[in-house]
């Protein structure tokens, strides 16, 4: 076998189990590891080893994408500290938020129903930067002051305002197509 | 994924769409919101003198079935007294719904409302709160 990978994602990667990560870092031990576990390197091996090479790609993509993404490296940070942020259970938000939350779905709602493209610009840059006032929040409660318990409410709502961007998203597209015709 | 007869039907044709005034004395809101998939869930009941659910009203950004889950809701619970209200049972939804496993979630989102609502009309008229938590944690 040509290489045993570490089970904790940040070990993989030799990196610091951090919030604040250094993306070309992550990138570059990636592409490192992929170059020695990817299947391509296996095709005259054993099927035995094609079959761990196989397992170890999944897994080495696997913790590639959760460490990349912003949320779901939080989120894999709280687990690693016992803490569940609770994403398919906690439904009790504070009201204020969702009642944010409902006035974005509404003002997407409203600027794509008269095809505002501007409109929806607007909401986008708002929106980039309250997600980026976010990011910087729970990288704060994790990495410097050890709140998992506001992280996790923090990665609750970064869920949230990561499904309202994907909408503003599919609602420029969709503007965009209509006007191709 | 294949929805259900009913989750479309009810997604097409919802019923109790919209608001009430929630700063309205007879009007219970219960906004809730499910992190996993980022869906919104607004549910509001109108109570008589008598503590029944007269009207209900509801707007849901997510899922069809997070919409028919509330728009199922607001049909069962007219009529309802609080209390029989905030029996309903997230089971109850999804069996009705047919919903799969993966859509559970949409059907406990819409009970948590439910008892939200219930909660937010009892603080409003200082009457007690019942002992039993809202069932985020159920399965």
């Amino acid at each position: 076998m040509a290489l045993e990978l570490q089970l904790d994602y940040f070990d993989m990667f030799g990196l610091p189990a951090r919030f604040s990560l250094d993306d070309e870092e992550l990138g570059r031990a990636y592409r490192d590891l992929q170059a020695v576990v990817h299947p391509d390197r296996f095709v005259n091996a054993s099927d035995a080893e094609r079959r761990v090479s196989m397992q170890q790609a999944t897994q080495l993509n696997e913790a590639y994408r959760t460490l990349k993404d912003p949320v779901r490296r939080a989120a894999y940070l709280l687990r690693r500290q016992g803490i569940d942020p609770e994403l398919d259970t906690n439904t009790s938000m504070p009201t204020a938020f969702l009642m944010e939350q409902m006035e974005w779905r509404e003002a997407i709602e409203a600027a794509s129903g008269s095809a505002d493209s501007r409109e929806l610009d607007q909401l986008s840059c708002r929106l980039g930067g309250e997600l980026r006032r976010m990011y910087a929040q729970v990288g704060q409660q994790i990495d410097e002051r050890g709140d998992f318990a506001g992280a996790a409410e923090t990665v609750r709502k970064l869920m949230f305002l990561e499904k309202v961007s994907d909408q503003i998203g599919d609602a420029m597209e969709s503007l965009e197509e209509g006007t191709g015709d | 994924m294949a929805y259900s007869d009913k989750v479309i039907e009810h997604y097409e044709n919802p019923r109790n769409v919209g608001s009430f005034d929630k700063g309205d004395e007879s009007v219970g809101t219960g906004m809730v919101g499910a992190p996993a998939c980022g869906d919104v869930m607004k549910l509001q009941i109108r109570v008589n003198d008598s503590g029944i659910i007269e009207d209900a009203r509801f707007k849901t950004y997510g899922c069809g079935s997070a919409i028919a889950s509330s728009s199922l809701v607001t049909e069962w619970v007219k009529g309802k007294s609080l209390e029989d209200a905030g029996n309903i049972r997230n089971t109850q939804i999804a069996e009705e719904l047919a919903l799969p496993p993966v859509k559970i979630h949409c059907s406990i989102l819409a009970e948590d409302a439910i008892k939200a609502a219930i909660t937010d009309y009892r603080k409003k008229h200082g009457l007690e709160q019942p002992a039993e938590q809202p069932a985020c944690k159920a399965a």
